[in-house]
């Protein structure tokens, strides 16, 4: 909003490319082939590769999820939020509470900590988007510093800066998988049905009425959308998104702290879905891959590099692909069919 | 109460440099509409400049002009280079380049000067006593110094040339560009006195919690929640605000009881929240502007 | 994306097709079925055991008959960094006891891995190292929530979590978790040395006490409270800050209100720098000011004004390398040598590069003492360590593990900060001796 009303100053405006102003022209000419494959490949995984691996993918997952919750919000409605990391944190200490002081088994956490999350998302939603512009951020960034304080004050239950351990599921023994292989399976289980609720969503009538809102909001109430409660709902949403990939955090690593949820943790995520793509499906499984695999790489170059490495990628993403890596994988496939003449 | 009076003096000092971090993004703001993430970063950086001017034997007062001029140019350049291109892309975009920049300074200086706690000299004499209670000179003189650089701003933008060009952008850059301003050559200015601004904020802050990467992270929180009680537009509300809120917090932290230690850091999530509820329909408004 | 094309065909069919991402699921489902005979099988192998001897049985992952192989994982970038160089001792340790032949003819590889002090990130980087990597042990995890975060891990896997760099006294009295120990003194024991030299010197001390709101900062206040129990110390004020806190004059000030005659500074280098600044600049207040060993680092004690600070007392346990009392000594010496030719990047003056080259000699102490070269091997080693000496410890504290001791170090001596470096004085302190065995974790509340 305020961006659109500053841009004229400069006269430097640029307009909004390709599927974030709804190109929809099909980019690939062999949609069903690819994902056979790509579903082929991603059940095969863990039986080829090493657990540790299998481990790595896992948390490409459980990022994914949490991305494409925050990707509904800030993608699709165009509103940043810089306290996610809040509703993971949510997630995760409400399994790993669950877990260990209730005895409750695992599988029950996660659809009570999903509507925990929900609630909880629809109960800030509301006042939270009132808020123009940067304010939201500005909130949302102060809460992600508050919440891990939360979590040391009330120590007794969280069991304060040294954290929980929770079990780590185990493969049922009818299964004869192993443990990692076994979460792997549970958590890719859980991002396809994630993915495909995402993508109804985003097709759904309260998607569009959400990206009319990011484009123009006041066309958009003018035309009878109810903004807000589109809004509150997709923040909803999103937060039910980073609760249940909080539980699965904390059912892969056996092991919330407060540490785990610091303002960074917030931070991250926002920037995993501007570089893997805001605004598109396959964006938070690109993010995914950003968050888990960019560190591990970048650290071979030296120390400190990580965090250059991120800075820069965000940087020059924001400013020369605003559509992200998922843009740039859709104009690379787009220049395929051109080439092959299937366009 | 002459312990009273001790905790209030090192309130304000504090306060002072909330508030001089706070009028940075104001100023940042109100030339670009966008809230600056990478604000304490910058400031960390330019703190960073002078510690090595100051280590390659430069005396103080000759550090400070030239820390400035480079902060200056920096912030510029930065505005430039990079916040030049997301101009219009929408509030995703102008918050992901900032938290970027934030990210980037934050690990370069890591790199550059490593993660160890170094001090700082304080320009200050240590020791003033006053009444019963003692306390050091130095949060007289940051007082002072923010005081200094208020009213320089203030004269800088109503009574000179390039003063009255930069309000006319703020107030209608449309209209400012028709009349012959190069409006993006302002913003650049903006953004760089903004830095430098920023840059006062870092060298005040350094000798009292010793200069490292991360030593501004704490106070952005505390810069937002003033920069948010003055609309992200009145310098004067900021300022005020950012004074009230280091002496709340270091009351608070004594005198009442369940915020405690603990959850100091929520007495500035409170006044955004508390702030921006209660004045939501004009801060929507000027929060645009 | 590709996604989204294919609805838009679909849809134009006479009836409403199965959604291709739901039908992904169910192949998915039905491929993982299929799947499910192949299970546990994978590609690569399990871990090595020794197949006969009296060591059957054992694990022998990472370790042959020329080189161990080991994980450490340490915060090299974030706000902890300052604490990676300890994993620049350890490799310079490494290297010196590689060019002198190794550990019983076996070169070291020591595998670094950063975790920027986040648990979760510590976690993957452990399973890096023991999947990926295959070490024969992890030597060294930093800071208690990592440690905390490894060791359900290590327990799981069976493999030796050996030294970790943290204080907290639940590794020592933890006898659920054997794979796991800790090495320098515990922060009880720290705050034991604390009150009894208080004891012995100012039987009524007045004490104020700053701490960190976490773990440690916690675990060493408790202890210090229970160790001046039933004494005339009494603590008459507690000011705790959090690490994201920008400083700590507004805690000092109301410290400095309780007009206390001592000050323990519980604190990381950085807030207990400011402490001491605040503390040379208010002239109302000087309290004997005591300031935890964590705490003590060369940048932070080069900016104090100690003509300011009354006394400025700190516990030790190794040797200080910019002290000149140790100019001559062979240890320091080798230290210095080996750390210009293995680590240039670290300050031979900081303690930390001191700590990790001081626990690299113990682990390899540990090392030479395994009965059966195996992971058990070590588990076993380092819980019966006796009396060992390590040459860069305090003259008179060795390392003693034993049934019902988790705890290799728990003896500390008393130090000075005069005229720019660290004088130590007084006897060494054997806790165990004085106050008995730390009991539980729980005293840490």
């Amino acid at each position: 909003m305020s961006g659109v009303e500053v841009a004229g100053r400069t006269g430097h405006r640029r307009l909004a490319v390709g599927q974030v102003a709804g190109d929809r022209r099909r980019a690939w000419p062999w949609p069903r082939v690819t994902l056979a494959a790509l579903a082929a490949a991603a059940c095969l995984v863990p039986f080829l590769l090493e657990p540790y691996r299998v481990f790595q993918l896992t948390m490409v997952l459980v990022h994914g999820i949490a991305l494409l919750g925050l990707n509904l919000l800030v993608g699709h409605g165009g509103r940043v939020s810089l306290g996610h990391g809040a509703f993971l944190a949510v997630g995760a200490y409400g399994s790993a509470i669950m877990t260990t002081s209730l005895g409750v088994p695992y599988p029950l956490t996660l659809p009570v900590c999903a509507l925990l999350t929900f609630g909880a998302g629809l109960a800030l939603g509301r006042p939270a988007l009132r808020l123009s512009g940067p304010y939201l951020a500005v909130v949302t960034f102060a809460v992600a510093v508050v919440v891990p304080l939360v979590i040391k004050r009330f120590g007794t239950v969280t069991g304060g800066s040294m954290g929980l351990s929770t079990p780590v599921p185990a493969a049922p023994s009818w299964t004869g998988l192993a443990d990692d292989q076994w979460l792997y399976l549970l958590v890719l289980a859980v991002a396809v049905a994630a993915f495909a609720v995402a993508r109804n969503l985003v097709e759904s009538r309260a998607g569009r009425a959400l990206a009319a809102g990011r484009e123009n909001p006041a066309a958009a109430e003018v035309l009878g959308v109810r903004l807000d409660s589109h809004r509150t709902l997709a923040f909803g949403w999103s937060a039910m998104y980073a609760g249940v990939a909080g539980t699965l955090y904390a059912w892969v690593v056996g092991f919330v702290s407060p540490d785990s949820f610091t303002v960074t943790l917030s931070i991250v995520l926002l920037a995993a879905v501007v570089v893997g793509g805001p605004g598109s499906l396959l964006g938070p499984l690109l993010g995914g891959v950003f968050i888990t695999f960019v560190p591990a790489v970048a650290q071979r170059a030296g120390d400190a590099v990580p965090g250059i490495v991120s800075g820069v990628l965000i940087v020059v993403v924001v400013c020369f692909v605003p559509t992200g890596l998922a843009g740039l994988l859709r104009m690379a496939a787009g220049a395929v069919t051109r080439g092959t003449g299937r366009g | 109460m002459g312990d009273l009076l001790l905790q209030v003096v090192q309130g304000l000092s504090l306060g002072a440099v909330y508030a001089a971090l706070a009028l940075a993004l104001v100023l940042v703001h109100r030339f670009n509409g966008i809230v600056n993430f990478a604000q304490g970063e910058l400031a960390m950086l330019s703190t960073y400049v002078a510690w090595q001017l100051l280590e390659a034997g430069l005396p103080f007062w000759a550090a400070l002009p030239i820390t400035l001029a480079v902060s200056v140019s920096a912030g510029a350049l930065v505005e430039r280079v990079v916040i030049r291109r997301v101009e219009g892309g929408g509030e995703l975009a102008c918050v992901a380049v900032t938290v970027g920049l934030m990210v980037l300074v934050n690990a370069a200086a890591g790199l550059v000067w490593s993660f160890a706690v170094r001090s700082f000299p304080n320009p200050f004499p240590a020791v003033l006593s006053f009444g019963s209670a003692q306390s050091g000179f130095s949060a007289l003189g940051v007082l002072g110094v923010v005081a200094v650089m208020m009213l320089t701003l203030h004269l800088f933008f109503r009574h000179t040339g390039a003063g009255l060009i930069m309000r006319a952008v703020v107030a209608d850059p449309v209209a400012a560009r028709l009349s012959g301003i190069r409006v993006g050559r302002v913003l650049s200015l903006g953004w760089g006195v903004a830095a430098g601004v920023g840059a006062v904020a870092g060298i005040l802050v350094a000798p009292l919690l010793f200069l490292e990467p991360n030593m501004m992270g704490g106070v952005l929180v505390y810069a937002f929640a003033a920069a948010v009680l003055g609309g992200f537009h009145d310098p004067v509300t900021t300022v005020a605000a950012g004074l009230a809120i280091g002496v709340a917090e270091t009351l608070a932290g004594t005198y009442v009881k369940f915020v405690g230690a603990d959850l100091k850091v929520a007495v500035p999530l409170l006044v955004i929240v508390a702030v921006l509820s209660l004045r939501r329909g004009r801060a929507v408004v000027r929060g645009t502007g | 994306m590709t996604v989204r094309e294919v609805t838009v065909r679909e849809t134009t069919g006479p009836r409403v097709p199965a959604r291709p991402v739901i039908r992904t699921a169910v192949s998915a489902a039905l491929a993982l079925v299929l799947a499910l005979p192949l299970g546990g099988c994978r590609l690569t192998e399990e871990d090595d055991v020794l197949p006969a001897g009296a060591c059957a049985g054992q694990q022998v992952t990472g370790i042959s008959g020329d080189a161990i192989r080991v994980g450490g994982i340490y915060p090299l970038s974030g706000p902890a960094s300052a604490y990676g160089l300890i994993a620049s001792g350890a490799r310079a340790y490494f290297g010196h006891v590689n060019e002198e032949g190794g550990v019983d003819g076996r070169k070291i590889e020591f595998v670094v891995r950063d975790d920027g002090y986040q648990p979760a990130r510590a976690v993957e980087e452990a399973r890096r190292l023991v999947e990926l990597e295959e070490v024969f042990a992890i030597f060294q995890t930093v800071g208690t929530p990592s440690t905390a975060a490894v060791r359900d891990y290590a327990d799981r896997r069976r493999v030796p979590q050996v030294f970790a760099a943290t204080g907290a006294s639940r590794w020592g009295t933890d006898w659920e978790h054997p794979w796991t120990i800790g090495y320098q003194p515990s922060y009880v024991a720290e705050a034991r040395v604390y009150a009894q030299y208080l004891k012995e010197t100012v039987p009524t001390a007045t004490v104020a006490v700053l701490y960190q709101n976490d773990d440690f900062g916690r675990d060493l206040r408790d202890g210090f409270a229970d160790a001046v129990r039933g004494s005339g110390v009494r603590i008459v004020a507690e000011q705790s800050y959090e690490v994201t806190d920008p400083g700590v004059q507004g805690q000092m000030a109301n410290l400095a209100a309780s007009g206390a005659e001592v000050l323990l500074s519980v604190t990381t280098p950085k807030f207990g720098a400011q402490a001491l600044a605040v503390d040379a600049a208010v002239t109302s207040w000087n309290p004997l000011h005591i300031i935890n060993s964590v705490a003590v680092a060369p940048a932070v004690m080069a900016g104090v004004d100690t003509g300011k600070v009354r006394e400025i007392i700190s516990a030790v346990y190794q040797k200080d390398a910019a002290d000149p009392e140790w100019a001559d000594d062979p240890a320091v010496a080798a230290y210095r040598a080996s750390l210009r030719r293995y680590a240039p990047e670290a300050d031979p003056a900081a303690q930390q590069a001191m700590f990790g080259w001081t626990a690299a000699q113990a682990f390899v102490q540990a090392l030479k003492r395994m009965e059966c070269p195996t992971r058990e091997g070590l588990r076993e080693a380092v819980r019966r360590l006796d009396e060992v000496s390590v040459d860069t410890l305090m003259p008179g504290i060795t390392l003693s593990t034993g049934p019902g001791d988790g705890f290799p170090i728990e003896s500390m001596m008393l130090a000075r900060f005069a005229e720019g470096r660290w004088a130590s004085f007084g006897e060494v302190v054997d806790t165990r001796a004085v106050f008995g065995p730390v009991r539980t974790a729980g005293s840490a509340g």
